[in-house]
């Protein structure tokens, strides 16, 4: 026999049926149930298979706590694994999978590894199998232990919208204690933020029923939201606050159903938890049998569900609160005994149903399910045993926010203790227990005025007597349902020494499952502590730490995903290059063209780079630069900040100059390279690298607020302001001059390293002679907006003049032939200037910089640093592999004296080039180097990184 | 997500800002006259307290460098002032 639907009742929706399977088997529910009360109603007794020993597993609870009944659920081809039956609702069409089980649970193929769970203790896996290593035996295991199963193919769509929200109070939990607390601060005019984890409001009401001002629970609870509402609040239902992190923030998880999750991140003046209260059970051999369930997850079915768990019923108890369901399962027709550790208390004395008092169970028989409880020396015949160890409650957020808590003697219970600024626990979670001092509690902990509501009825006695796990009794006790820990395996580690909480949960990994020991700990602590022989409050508690319950990553990373992971910045003449058949690749946080190809054939690539560095070399380049940093340091001070800040001085450049620098770190590392131009005295332009720019402007606005007079220097990134476009090559300055025949003069008169402004139709034009390339390079700036018309301009030319556009790559093998750094690529975190051969500004500058000092250091001055060099391979070698060693020495002696940084196939020399960072590179031009790849032995000689035309004379060719 | 109070904008999550440096370092120079010790010291030693801490942090929403005050153990924020000189 097992659990049946009543004929009337719950608040299900029985004019409609719902089909769902379960592991294959065709059932049906309704509107309203949620998986467990549907596989309840339907006589479904084994729903999981335990995680350790296959033990065939029962629902065991109604709501978040339950250990056991863990499903796959699959809806629309899509699996989602390890959901709680009891959280999940019923939706037309799910197919549902119990975990760790195969075939079925019914069924399971590994239920014979229960027979030898003696030999499984805790700590087994870790003695055992150590020897030749563990990696040999882990994936066995892993496939036999372990929970659900992921589907490789569900990748939940990244749209779950993050919310930050506000309020005045926050309250966690609609039940009596929440509800009262939102009342009484709506009724000030509060903005009242509600939440709880349920789809419908009343928590506890909603299977207790009552009386509350005069009203039915219903219309009392009705008239709370419609008042929070009225004063500018909101109830959120089926959301779950998890966590409660730094600054009182609080993060909640919301659900809807249909449409996405919801993530919301609440900032409240004032939060109260009403989180409620969990039900313990009781610890005796077989404990964890289909059948044995929470007391108040029955009555929960009962109520809610309409689902009774049986026909026979044992409750067993050691408090009051069970004689509800007792006494609600005998009006639903079950056939109910009671077990009462107790012998005498008030529900007792009221109660008119057979009670054996001063007794618990002994044990369990029947192996699939409950057939009858073992209790004095008889056996009760039941198919459900009902059980109440008393009530725990809800600290969780409380510990969260880092909260203290004390144990309460008379509760056997951590409650909270002392104060946490802008955060009060209210109703069963602060130990209250009962509707009228729930409600009560609630009132105050939001500060109400005048009385509480008031319910009908006083509140009963809890009326509890402790009824911890006995380590002298016989058979198997299960703590933990969900990690299968025995008390046994506590009793292993306090015998192996392992008797402080934090071990035990390690050693046994008692409460470490995903459910969190939210049935187990207490027991678990009970029985260290009876062992260990300390008091409970001496073994103390675990550490609570969010989330509360399993929250999906899918609403943690929110749209956070695909492109908006990490957005890339875009070329505003993106559309453009893409219609030229661009290849785009990511440089330094921007995408931009890699090369021009038609064909996306793995040999386009490299083949396009090659002819467009040759037309490049040969004619002219058209380059997409927009990227590059444009910090205008503007003022008069500006110059002292670009000298302070800069390893080369820029205050001796004339108006209208331009000067190569280096930025450099105050440990005298080169951060950053670029050119800056002197627009007028008091105004220059840092065109750093374009990876760089926020960087750099960082570094500039730093030292700016921190050394100099703000009002006197002003730092503004002008970067996405201008658009850059680069003309490189013998023939650019005939593709400019047709292209913008106004600028001709301009040009005629422009030397390398200098810049002019102008106009080009109706726009500013920056045009500045600078080149990375090596070859004559005539550098357009022009607003934004008018890129695509200059773009178009110089495009309409390009092909007359034998010219090609050219992508990154090309350009990165042009300024390589030159030797010209990329830093970050072709320096590192140690290189110094002198070791990129720039050391005029440390010998002439007298004044001060950042990094001079280190600079001075004996380490900056040693002659056997790496320095940059470039590396030429044999005649017929391929080129270098990247980070490929140098190395010196034979054996153990063997040491690497520096790798390669860049390297590629030159078109403009017929040959691979190189460069590198090599010890005392420069002394030993000419030199060959061993180089290790992935094992390969290569060589090379080292020789000057100038490959290509090293006098410069094309520069103004 | 702790919360920072910017001396310009009022209280932003800290993923809004950066860390600048501990506060009060005075940068020792000229260099000539900066021993190896003092310069390392500068560079490299940090009190890294346990409780109070006066940190330099920029708020890059702004962009205004800043003085905090927080606890490192409790995470409580004690205080937020103007670099010398400027003024919220």
């Amino acid at each position: 026999m097992s659990g049946w639907r009543l004929p009337e009742g719950g608040a299900i929706d029985r004019s409609r049926r719902l089909s769902f399977t379960f592991d294959g088997r065709p059932l049906t529910g309704h509107p309203g149930d949620t998986i467990a009360s549907a596989l309840l109603a339907n006589g479904v007794r084994i729903v999981a298979r335990s995680f350790k020993y296959h033990r065939p597993r029962g629902l065991f609870a109604a709501g978040v706590e339950e250990p056991n009944a863990l499903v796959d659920v699959t809806r629309d081809g899509r699996t989602a694994p390890n959901l709680r039956a009891t959280c999940e609702p019923l939706v037309e069409g799910l197919a549902v999978a119990a975990v760790n089980a195969a075939p079925d649970a019914g069924g399971d193929r590994q239920a014979w590894i229960d027979r030898f769970s003696r030999f499984l203790p805790a700590g087994f896996y870790y003695k055992t199998f150590m020897w030749p290593g563990w990696e040999l035996f882990e994936p066995r295991i892993r496939a036999m232990a372990g929970l659900g199963r992921l589907d490789p193919d569900h990748r939940p769509p990244g749209t779950a919208p993050q919310i930050d929200a506000a309020c005045d109070l926050l309250v966690v939990g609609a039940g009596p204690a929440g509800l009262a607390a939102a009342r009484a601060a709506a009724a000030r005019g509060e903005r009242v933020l509600l939440l709880d984890d349920q789809p419908e409001p009343g928590g506890s009401l909603r299977w207790l029923g009552g009386t509350i001002g005069g009203a039915d629970w219903h219309d009392w609870v009705q008239d709370t939201l419609e008042r929070v509402a009225a004063a500018g609040g909101r109830y959120l239902a089926w959301t779950t606050a998890y966590g409660i992190y730094d600054h009182g923030l609080v993060c909640a998880w919301r659900r809807l159903g249909e449409a996405p999750d919801q993530l919301w991140r609440i900032r409240p003046q004032v939060s109260v938890l009403a989180a409620g209260a969990i039900e313990r059970p009781l610890t005796f051999p077989d404990n964890d049998r289909p059948g044995v369930m929470l007391a108040e997850a029955a009555l929960r079915y009962l109520r809610v569900w309409a689902v009774a768990p049986g026909r026979r019923a044992v409750v067993a108890t050691n408090n009051d609160t069970a004689y509800r369901t007792a006494a609600a399962l005998a009006e639903a027709g079950v056939a109910v005994e009671i077990l009462d550790i107790r012998s005498d208390s008030p529900a007792m004395a009221t109660c008119d149903l057979p009670v054996h008092r001063g007794r618990l169970p002994e044990g369990v028989v029947g192996r699939g399910g409950v057939t009858a409880v073992r209790a004095g020396g008889r056996e009760l015949a039941a198919d459900a045993l009902l059980v109440s160890g008393g009530w725990t409650p809800s600290v969780h957020l409380w510990r969260h926010a880092g909260g203290r808590v004390r144990f309460a003697e008379e509760l056997a219970a951590f409650v909270p203790d002392g104060a946490v600024n802008g955060l009060r626990v209210a109703g069963a979670a602060n130990g209250r227990f009962g509707l009228a001092a729930a409600l009560a509690d609630g009132h105050t902990a939001a500060a109400g005025a005048g009385p509480a509501p008031q319910p009908e009825l006083p509140d009963p006695a809890y009326a509890f007597e402790p009824a911890w796990p006995r380590p002298d009794a016989e058979g198997r006790q299960w703590i933990d349902l969900q990690n299968d820990v025995t008390l046994k395996d506590v009793a292993l580690a306090a015998r192996e020494g392992f008797r402080s909480v934090e071990h035990l949960k390690r050693y046994t990994t008692l409460g470490m499952a995903t459910d969190q020991g939210k049935t187990s700990n207490m027991a678990g602590l009970a029985a260290m502590a009876e062992l260990s022989g300390r008091s409970i409050p001496e073994v103390g508690t675990t550490t609570f730490r969010p989330p509360f319950v399993p929250v999906p990553l899918s609403i943690l990373g929110g749209r956070r995903r695909g492109q908006f992971f990490n957005p890339l910045r875009r070329l505003q003449l993106e559309p453009e290059h893409r219609a030229a058949d661009a290849a785009f690749r990511e440089y330094g946080g921007w995408l931009r063209p890699a090369w021009y190809a038609r064909s996306d054939d793995p040999g386009a690539g490299p083949t396009a780079v090659a002819a467009e560095a040759r037309a490049a070399r040969q004619a002219v380049g058209l380059f997409d630069g927009s990227p590059l940093g444009k910090i205008e340091v503007i003022g008069p001070d500006a110059a002292k900040l670009l000298d302070f800040v800069l390893y080369n001085r820029v205050s001796t450049l004339e108006v209208g100059r331009i000067r190569y620098v280096l930025m450099l770190s105050e440990s005298g590392v080169v951060f950053d390279d670029g050119v800056v131009a002197r627009l007028a005295e008091d105004r220059f332009v840092f065109s750093c690298s374009s990876g760089h720019v926020p960087a750099v402007r960082l570094r500039l606005e730093e030292w700016r607020q921190d050394r100099f007079d703000p009002a006197r220097v002003f730092v503004h990134d002008a970067t996405s302001h201008w658009a850059t476009l680069t003309a490189t090559g013998p023939r650019a300055r005939a593709l400019v001059e047709v292209a913008l025949p106004q600028a001709a003069p301009a040009l005629a008169e422009l030397a390398h390293m200098t810049l002019a402004e102008s106009a080009w139709e109706d726009v500013p034009l920056r045009i500045a002679r600078v080149s990375f390339t090596g070859d004559r390079s005539y550098e357009l700036s022009v607003p934004q907006s008018a890129a695509g018309r200059l773009w178009a301009r110089l495009c309409a030319g390009l092909e007359g003049h034998g010219g090609r556009r050219i992508g990154l790559e090309a350009l990165l093998t042009l300024r390589a032939e030159k030797g010209f750094v990329v830093v970050g690529k072709d320096t590192d975190g140690l290189t110094l200037p002198q070791d990129l051969g720039m050391e005029g500004p440390l010998r002439k500058r007298n004044d001060e910089f950042v990094g001079r000092r280190s600079l001075m250091l004996p380490d900056a001055q040693r002659d056997d640093r790496r320095q940059l060099v470039g590396l030429q391979v044999p005649d017929g070698a391929p080129p270098l592999p990247t980070g490929a060693h140098a190395v010196t020495g034979q054996g153990p002696q063997r040491r690497s004296i520096g790798y390669v940084t860049s390297s590629y196939d030159s078109p403009a020399l017929g040959r691979p080039i190189a460069l590198g960072l090599i010890e005392r590179g420069r002394a030993r031009l000419g030199e060959r180097v061993r180089l290790l790849h992935l094992g390969a032995g290569l060589e090379a000689t080292l020789c000057a990184p100038a490959f290509f035309d090293p006098q410069g004379a094309r520069i103004d060719a | 997500m702790q919360l920072f109070p910017c001396p310009f904008c009022g209280p932003r999550p800290e993923t809004e800002f950066h860390y600048g440096g501990e506060a009060g370092k005075v940068r020792p120079e000229p260099a000539e006259a900066v021993s190896e010790t003092a310069w390392a010291d500068y560079l490299h030693a940090q009190a890294n307290p346990k409780g109070v801490s006066r940190e330099v942090w920029v708020h890059l929403a702004c962009g205004e460098f800043f003085v905090l005050s927080r606890h490192t153990v409790t995470h409580e924020i004690l205080g937020a002032e103007a670099m010398p000189g400027r003024e919220a």
